[in-house]
């Protein structure tokens, strides 16, 4: 059979149609294509999902999953379904594939032993979905508490605030009943016991059932062996509330000595029900809710939603691309929004290397300037929610100016042309060298960094990595151009890419990623005086209700922590849903972190700190 | 001085002996007390979610909380006397946020930053959103906004200066931690099926027995509740009662009345001993 | 050498620390805090001392600016309809607000149950509330727009956060202060400076309509209250889009900034120091 398959194309380099030809050619009965209205890829057996995912991976060439998420089908199919999306580092679009299971004893087999990136993906899926992962070896809730009630994404689960299935809600017009829904609560809080809660077993074990396992207190064994120098075990928590774990992340090590045994990252701290409340939602809301999942780099965010939207619009009927001015807009607006980002993570990797403050104070400075600019433009310093399906809030305003409206007010008048090309063409570069000149030859800096927390690019396509943190490892793997959106196909960069995989690499991607983010925004200025005046939205004028085909989208962009995905589905109401039946963020952030406990490994205490500060975190996405 | 009475030495009526007329300045210890604690508010270093960017923001060089004495950021509780709240609260983390609150020294205060901390937020409505940080800690200041500008937090800062400018060393319901001792420690939520806040368990097992006996327990019943119309308008067609509602929440009202009352007793009972 | 590396920082740093104090020999017996010095310190190209001493200078916020939103009614000296809400409870604004937080009570007909169009009540939970815009942006009569006054910090929720219909009224005058550029695209593409209704029912019966941009003809035209004096008065005429071009050309010079009345402005000026007495006494209180 084997000789068969062999082609005149290597397996791993043909597309994706061949690709799928090949798996059903291998598995005639376990993969079948998706034929549901508006969507694509594959449906796999779920009990052959571990032996066709080898195959993907290790003869078609589909080393990197970029995203598992679960999907709750109740009243349509009456079934779970888990959904991936595989790429190829190579670049090139996604194999997607499906595993059906049904709604009561969910199980599909975990996919961990090949892609270990699945690792935080199919524990979020079972704490949310309740789909258990044959397989997992740390079958935990990640988001929620051990105890919780329930698995809140099922889409039969209602919250203590429920109102309605959809937004928005008949309450409000045009009899707006006011009301605060704590008033409405018996608890007067955002609370709900089960019927059958055991009052008797009232005790918090979601500590206890952290640290079982973990091997506390002294082994004699140990002590006995004379050979060693005696040293304890022991459990230390870094976190929630920890200055250098930048937000509410907590990570339970254990120390042999000062040096790390084993890490493991909780999170939830910040689990603000995104993706439920996003289900929740008309299509358009979730855009003011993508600000506040990286709420460094709102307008990326916005961008990454815009786009699968965008994709899911384009199926239906009249829909009008974003026009050229829109697409400048956007991606000015992105690029920006690097280096802000880039600016903070440097800023804050130096505090969490000790030097408390001053750099991130130059790196704040500089960010106050763009923050200015956004603040002009979309109306806010960091909640943008400035792009819309089919193009912007609005153009360039021509001043940036203000009046007084305020006791002291002082206002500021300049042209935002001026203002930007200042800003791109002096002010950054300025400030990104001086960064450099400041930080990169420092030889404490050095000494803290080269060497510490290595992921070689094997590990870091395994563990899903995404952003600064793979292109350290040495793979040049960037969306912009793997599998490029928006405008990026004509501008001239470069991916950056360095090959130790070591902090410092780290460090100085975000450097490299700056100069070449200045590059393209170099490219930027023409393309907007050219298309000034030109309309910056797609149609006549945005609008709120706006209408999707029926499907699924996954929309991706290079976010400045990674690869930012969002897998939306439409269902339901055949003539448009007005809202997305399935709402997931892939967030970089939360995945990057599935290489910590790697990389910590064998590592000193005080330098945990620093890798974390490295993979630059941030907990509104790791969370959601 | 054996015992210091301070309300004599508030008083502004206070007589200065003849020979040192004229050598004595007076002022109101309170004032001189509450300059100094104003002007070293010591926040803590403690961020949870989006506006805490902006806190650090208003920390930096272009807002300055230096101005204030508020530079020093600390990441213990033991050393703060600010707790800025910024950011969602989620049931998980809220009981880390009552550990660090209740290990925090006497004068505490609390900032709500933003509109999440205040009320809940935008993400109100999630299953692990708490309501607002006022339903497990008392709030002094509340700063609106998502995310209020680093002006806007400036702004409530301010403001919590005031609120301390207006504390009274002779009113011991102002300064509990003069004489009566600290405030009681608040009951730490416990993370069982759902959030269960330990003050509201009598209410929990009510609701638990209703649930064993068949009866409707539980939530969306409405609870009764008075309410008052708050605004009549005038229509085109003459006076018109408007059924929108405001909901004075009585039992919240009488339980602050108590404890306020449980202070005042407290401090009678204190002075007496002395 | 070891340590080269660590002095090319230092460098740096002492680049930043001496920076601070440049402005300061600079501007030598010059006024420092005028306008200019104040655009230069806060401009893209800044560099030295840029803190923003705050209660005593604000940063006036930019036009787009998102606070709080708030509903717009006539001038009290609007000849017919003085104090009338420019909302007509179509519950758009509620329809997609993302966490719901408005709520709108239609008027209603008290005898024949007919909805009039106007609202009878409007409140925003301003503790849900995520100052997200899209309320301004989609109501199709620019009535709901966002504020610019964010000093509303408090020192209790439960009365003053969900903010009622008296709250949020301002007058349309104060929207026109705020952004004037923004007011002025509106108004263009309204056809007039007044209400949609009101220009759509004076077209049809002949009136006069006030149109930005063409000569103040109209027996009324909305005044613009600038508070400051060093408000630069072109930046609202200059700040014309090109999306409006064809009125625009004509219009560029028309802004009747300058007309403001100074009475107004004191006016102003004392409401604000009313609104921060009010606050400093609570604060005691
Ligand atoms: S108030 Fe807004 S900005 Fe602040 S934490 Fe909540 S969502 Fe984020
Ligand atoms: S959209 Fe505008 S007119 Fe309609 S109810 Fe809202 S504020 Fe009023
Ligand atoms: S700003 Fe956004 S959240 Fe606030 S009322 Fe308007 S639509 Fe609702």
């Amino acid at each position: 059979m084997t000789d068969q398959m062999i082609a005149p194309v290597r397996p791993e380099t043909v597309d994706i149609d061949a690709a799928i030809g090949i798996l059903k050619e291998r598995f005639p009965d376990a993969v079948k294509d998706d034929t549901r209205e508006g969507y694509g890829g594959v449906i796999v057996e779920r009990g052959q999902l571990v032996e066709i995912a080898t195959v993907m991976r290790d003869e078609l060439g589909f080393d990197y999953l970029s995203s598992a998420t679960a999907v709750d089908y109740l009243g349509i199919e009456d079934s779970m379904e888990m959904v991936y999306h595989a790429y190829r580092t190579t670049g090139g679009s996604p194999l997607v594939f499906k595993a059906q299971t049904p709604r009561e004893n969910s199980s599909v087999p975990s996919l961990i032993d090949i892609w270990p990136g699945v690792d935080f993906q199919e524990r979020e899926a079972y704490d949310l979905y309740g789909i258990a992962f044959p397989g997992h070896p740390n079958q935990k809730r990640i988001l929620m508490w051990e105890g919780f009630n329930g698995h809140p994404m099922r889409k039969d689960w209602k919250e203590a605030y429920y109102e309605e299935e959809h937004k928005p809600f008949d309450s409000r017009w045009p009899k707006g009943m006011v009301r605060r829904a704590e008033e409405l609560n018996v608890y007067g809080k955002n609370v709900e016991y089960p019927a059958d809660f055991d009052l008797s077993r009232l005790s918090d074990d979601t500590e206890s059932s952290l640290y079982a396992g973990m091997g506390l207190g002294v082994n004699v064994e140990a002590l006995d062996n004379t050979d060693e120098l005696k040293t304890d075990r022991l459990v230390v928590n870094l976190g929630p509330h920890h200055p250098s774990t930048h937000g509410v992340f907590r990570m339970v090590v254990t120390l042999n000595g000062e040096t790390i045994e084993t890490l493991e990252p909780v999170m939830g701290y910040l689990h603000r029900n995104h993706e439920q409340i996003g289900e929740r939602n008309a299509w358009l809301y979730n855009m003011a809710f993508t600000d506040r999942l990286d709420y460094i780099c709102s307008m990326s965010n916005n961008l990454g939603y815009a786009l699968a939207v965008e994709q899911l619009m384009s199926r239906g009927m009249r829909y009008t691309p974003p026009t050229y001015r829109a697409e400048v807009i956007r991606v000015l607006m992105v690029e920006l929004t690097r280096i802000v980002n880039h600016l903070w993570a440097i800023g804050f990797l130096l505090n969490d290397l000790g030097a408390f403050f001053t750099p991130a104070l130059y790196a704040i400075a500089e960010r106050e300037k763009i923050l200015d600019f956004f603040e002009a433009t979309a109306g806010s310093r960091l909640m943008c929610n400035y792009m819309r399906f089919g193009g912007v809030f609005k153009d360039l305003p021509e001043r940036i100016h203000s009046t007084a409206s305020l006791l002291n007010d002082k206002v500021r008048d300049f042209d935002t042309m001026q203002y930007i090309t200042e800003l791109i063409t002096e002010a950054l570069p300025r400030a990104v060298d001086e960064l450099d000149r400041f930080l990169t030859d420092s030889e404490i800096v050095k000494t803290r960094t080269i060497g510490v927390g290595y992921l070689p690019a094997e590990t870091a396509i395994a563990y899903s990595a995404a952003g600064p943190l793979l292109r350290g490892s040495g793979v040049a793997y960037d969306v912009r151009r793997a599998e490029p959106y928006s405008i990026y196909p004509e501008l001239d960069f470069d991916v950056a890419v360095r090959y130790n995989g070591d902090i410092y690499d780290r460090y100085l991607i975000r450097i490299d990623e700056m100069r070449e983010s200045l590059r393209i925004l170099k490219q930027i200025l023409p393309r907007l005086e050219h298309t000034k005046g030109e309309s910056f939205f797609a149609g006549n004028k945005a609008v709120y209700m706006p209408r999707v085909a029926l499907g699924e989208a996954y929309g991706r962009v290079e976010n400045p922590k990674g690869e930012l995905g969002y897998y939306v589905v439409s269902q339901g109401d055949p003539k448009g849903p007005q809202n997305p039946w399935r709402y997931h963020v892939r967030a970089p952030s939360f995945i990057n972190l599935t290489a910590l406990g790697q990389m910590c490994k064998g590592q000193k205490v005080a330098d945990v700190v620093a890798i974390l500060g490295s993979i630059d975190i941030v907990l509104g996405e790791t969370d959601r | 001085m054996s015992s210091l009475d301070l309300r004599q030495l508030h008083d502004t009526e206070f007589p200065i002996p003849d020979e040192m007329q004229g050598n004595l300045a007076i002022t109101s210890l309170s004032k001189v007390y509450n300059w100094s604690r104003r002007s070293s508010v010591w926040p803590m270093l403690f961020g949870l979610a989006c506006c805490a960017i902006e806190m650090i923001a208003t920390a930096a060089a272009r807002y300055d909380t230096a101005r204030f004495g508020m530079e020093v950021m600390r990441a213990s509780p033991r050393q703060s006397d600010l707790m800025i709240v910024s950011g969602t609260v989620t049931k998980k983390m809220v009981v880390p946020i009552v550990r660090l609150y209740n290990q925090m020294p006497e004068p505490k205060y609390v900032l709500a930053m933003g509109a999440c901390a205040s009320g809940g937020g935008p993400f109100k409505e999630g299953y692990n959103v708490v309501s607002g940080i006022d339903q497990y800690v008392p709030v002094d200041v509340y700063v609106p906004g998502c995310p209020p500008t680093p002006q806007a937090l400036i702004n409530g800062l301010i403001a919590l200066q005031k609120k301390i400018d207006g504390q009274s060393l002779a009113n011991m319901d102002d300064v509990p931690w003069y004489g009566v001792g600290p405030s009681d420690p608040v009951p730490i939520p416990i993370l069982g099926p759902d959030i269960i806040d330990p003050r509201q368990m009598g209410l929990i097992r009510q609701q638990a027995m209703a649930a064993a006996a068949g009866q409707p327990y539980g939530l969306r019943e409405l609870p009764t509740v008075p309410m008052k119309i708050v605004s009549k308008t005038a229509s085109a067609a003459g006076m018109v009662e408007v059924d929108a509602i405001s909901v004075v929440d009585e039992a919240a009202e009488a339980d602050r009345k108590a404890r306020r009352q449980d202070a005042v007793a407290r401090k009678r009972a204190f002075l007496a001993k002395s | 050498m070891y340590g080269v590396g660590i002095l090319k920082g230092l460098g740096v740093t002492i680049r930043h620390f001496f920076n601070t104090y440049v402005e300061d020999l600079r501007y030598v017996g010059k006024k420092l805090n005028s306008t200019q010095e104040f655009e230069r310190r806060q401009g893209a190209g800044s560099s030295g001392i840029y803190t923003v001493q705050y209660p005593e200078e604000k940063i006036a916020v930019p036009e787009r600016f998102r606070f709080v939103p708030f509903l717009v009614v006539e001038d009290d000296d609007h000849p017919e309809r003085p104090g009338h809400d420019w909302c007509t409870a179509c519950g758009i604004c509620a329809k997609v607000c993302p966490p719901q937080c408005i709520w709108i009570v239609r008027m209603e007909d008290p005898v024949t149950k007919r909805p009039i169009p106007q609202p009878e009540a409007f409140f925003i939970d301003i503790d849900i509330c995520m100052n997200c815009g899209f309320c301004a942006e989609f109501c199709p009569f620019d009535a709901i727009k966002m504020d610019h006054d964010y000093e509303l910090a408090d020192y209790d929720r439960t009365g003053v956060h969900i903010h009622d219909k008296d709250k949020l009224s301002k007058p349309f005058s104060y929207w026109r202060s705020i952004a004037p550029t923004t007011a002025w695209e509106e108004a263009v593409d309204r056809g007039g400076w007044e209400h949609i209704d009101i220009i759509k029912q004076k077209q049809k019966t002949g009136a006069p309509v006030a149109k930005p941009g063409a000569a103040w003809d109209s027996p009324y035209v909305p005044p613009i209250v600038p508070v400051k004096e060093e408000a630069p008065a072109e930046a609202a005429a200059t700040g014309v889009p090109a999306a409006g071009a064809a009125e625009a050309a004509t219009a560029a010079t028309e802004m009747p900034v300058e007309d403001a009345a100074k009475e107004e402005r004191r006016k102003k000026r004392e409401a604000a120091l009313a609104r921060k007495h009010a606050k400093e006494q609570d604060g005691e209180g």
